[in-house]
């Protein structure tokens, strides 16, 4: 079974009891009437649940363990997978995966960030939060991608870049502003598709993107709401009343209008409950994504992508 | 700007910071203790003359120390945040814009125009500390960004002086959409040519750090500059081990090769004019 949240709770309970039910139905069969009754109910539940989720809530889902990572979009949606390793400076950096593969037998480059399953893997994955290596691998696959004019899909799934001594001595700050410089002046087209957390700068540092593209729970955001309770509150237990505040779901970025381009829907409780159908949902967004910016030329495209951002402004009249 | 752990601790606001002015007829140097005549400190460029100090000033006192004597001319000095997300924490953010506004007589955190540095005509642009910790809002960028435009433009060398907290939570996602719109921009006035000097002051973190102040084709700072991609206490909370001695300050980022030169405050109008004008012909 997949780990559930808190407010999932009355609805795992129902779905327990169902299971029961019918296994004990096998047997007897006065039971069929009383399963159909909680299953509608369950149903119910569900709609109800789901369609006042709160910010919060909605943040809890877009980090539930049981998500698809950036491995697994990759595994359903792309064919001919080869990794890339390292930024050929310092290390490997495993909170990012960088490499090549076909979407549809075309050639193209996959750069996203990547989160561990197990405690072990987490551990190696840092969590997801990649260090300046890691940025620098990925300009690295993006400058190849350009020279041999394949399209970029990023993947964004981070709490944000690794707060370290570590990283700060290697120019965290610089590795994530030159990303943001040099992928603005890219030739190919770049697809950015938020499928968790999009976890401020070390976002961003993969998502300058021609097209901007993002799960149905999932969330993109200048800071944590731990981070911004933290610093506004004086609490970081006030993070639900932070994610509130910040706006931080996909449904309120795609309502700002400018920010995000599509909002791609995800299976019934979340991508985590059919990580394949969520990932057929992602593949056809990607293609008619990639399909509408075929048709501009390089520069164009440079052009598109620098407009796109220019245009981000809210100024008092 | 960053990831942080849940802390039961409450972090202080980094724009409650005081900034350490001379006022009165003494001053306590915040990092040697001496108390000094005020008109000492000031007559020395608001630099500690005991222990070398760098005291944080306001952008109209750095204009006024960096460009020609009223060759200053401001661009769009109108231009005003707006609080678009209704965002409220303890406060309201409009109210934290129309109380910023009073309170330093300008109306964002940065100040934008054209000037000259020892006659040759240059594009600056400057944060202000003391308007909500520097922080980059939509607007703050929409400045900077016009101002890069205007020096490619007008094939104008930029300069940039930060001292910010970072991207502006207020403004959410719109903040974090700034990195990458001024960054944006940098690429296009690289593309032409033309120089551009980002000078770091204390303190400098954040979305601010990781967008165009590390992009300089030089990168300078002040003595002692608080400057980093994580604040200091972020750091600690998360790997719950203590800093090294100078960790983040500008000569700790000199040694590990992130800034090209530290510059005293009395020698940085004639170090940006020597270095604009061994790249830029006019
Ligand atoms: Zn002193």
């Amino acid at each position: 079974m997949q780990p559930y949240l808190d407010f999932e709770k009355p609805l795992i309970e129902l779905e327990t009891k169902i299971r029961e039910l019918k296994q004990y139905s096998t047997t007897d069969t006065s039971f069929s009437s009383e399963i159909e009754k909680l299953e509608k109910k369950a149903e119910k539940l569900h709609k109800e649940i789901f369609s006042k989720l709160s910010r919060w809530q909605r943040t809890q889902l877009a980090r539930v363990p049981g998500r698809p990572f950036t491995l697994e979009y990759v595994n359903y949606i792309f064919t001919d997978w080869f990794e890339m390793h390292g930024d050929r400076l310092y290390r490997d950096d495993p909170a990012i995966v960088c490499g090549f593969a076909r979407l549809e037998g075309e050639p193209c480059a996959i750069i996203g960030h990547q989160k561990g399953r197990d405690t072990k893997e987490k551990v190696y994955r840092n969590f997801g939060m990649p260090h300046p290596e890691g940025y620098r691998k990925a300009l690295r696959i993006m400058k190849m991608a350009e020279e041999f004019e394949l399209p970029i899909f990023t993947f964004v799934d981070t709490p944000g870049a690794f707060p370290g001594i570590g990283a700060e001595e290697r120019g965290q700050a610089e590795a994530i502003a030159r990303n943001l410089r040099e992928m603005a002046g890219l030739k190919v087209p770049v697809i950015t598709t938020v499928t968790g957390e999009g976890g401020s700068g070390g976002a961003l540092a993969i998502a300058v993107a021609n097209r901007v593209l993002m799960m149905e729970y999932s969330i993109y955001s200048v800071i944590s709401p731990e981070g911004c309770a933290a610093i506004l509150w004086g609490d970081g237990g006030m993070a639900p009343q932070a994610a509130e505040a910040l706006k931080l779901t996909a449904q309120d970025i795609d309502a700002l209008g400018d920010v995000i381009d599509d909002v791609i829907p995800e299976p019934s409780g979340g991508a985590h409950n059919d990580p394949e159908a969520a990932a057929k949902n992602v593949k056809e967004y990607l293609l008619k994504n990639l399909n509408e910016l075929k048709y501009l030329s390089p520069d164009e495209l440079v052009e598109h992508r620098y407009q796109k951002f220019r245009a981000m402004t809210r100024i008092q009249e | 700007m960053a990831w942080f752990k849940k802390s039961k601790a409450p972090l202080p606001k980094a724009s409650d910071k005081k900034v350490h002015m001379p006022e009165g007829l003494w001053t306590k140097c915040q990092n040697c203790q001496e108390i000094i005549y005020s008109k000492e400190i000031e007559r020395n460029w608001n630099v500690c003359p005991k222990c070398d100090y760098h005291f944080r000033i306001t952008s109209q006192e750095r204009l006024d120390l960096i460009l020609d004597k009223d060759s200053f001319v401001e661009m769009d000095v109108e231009l005003k945040p707006k609080d678009f997300l209704d965002f409220k924490d303890s406060k309201k953010y409009r109210d934290r814009i129309k109380a910023a506004i009073k309170k330093r007589a300008i109306n964002e955190a940065v100040i934008c125009g054209e000037g000259t540095i020892n006659e040759l005509p240059v594009m600056v642009a400057v944060l202000d500390f003391g308007y909500m910790g520097g922080s980059m809002g939509s607007v703050v960028g929409e400045k900077i960004t016009r101002a890069i435009e205007h020096a490619i433009d007008h094939r104008r060398p930029v300069i940039i002086f930060s001292s910010s907290g970072g991207a502006r939570m207020q403004e959410s996602i719109m903040s974090l959409m700034q990195m990458a719109k001024t960054s944006a921009a940098l690429m296009r006035l690289k593309e032409m040519n033309l120089p551009f000097i980002s000078v770091l002051l204390d303190p400098t973190t954040g979305g601010v750090t990781a967008s165009f102040a590390m992009l300089g084709d030089i990168n300078m700072a002040e003595p002692r500059a608080l400057i980093g991609f994580a604040g200091p206490r972020v750091i600690e909370q998360t790997i719950r081990q203590e800093l090294p001695e100078g960790f983040q300050r500008a000569e700790y980022l000199l040694e590990h090769g992130m800034v090209d030169m530290i510059v005293r405050r009395s020698e940085m109008k004639d170090r940006i004019s020597q270095v604009l004008r061994m790249f830029f012909k006019s």
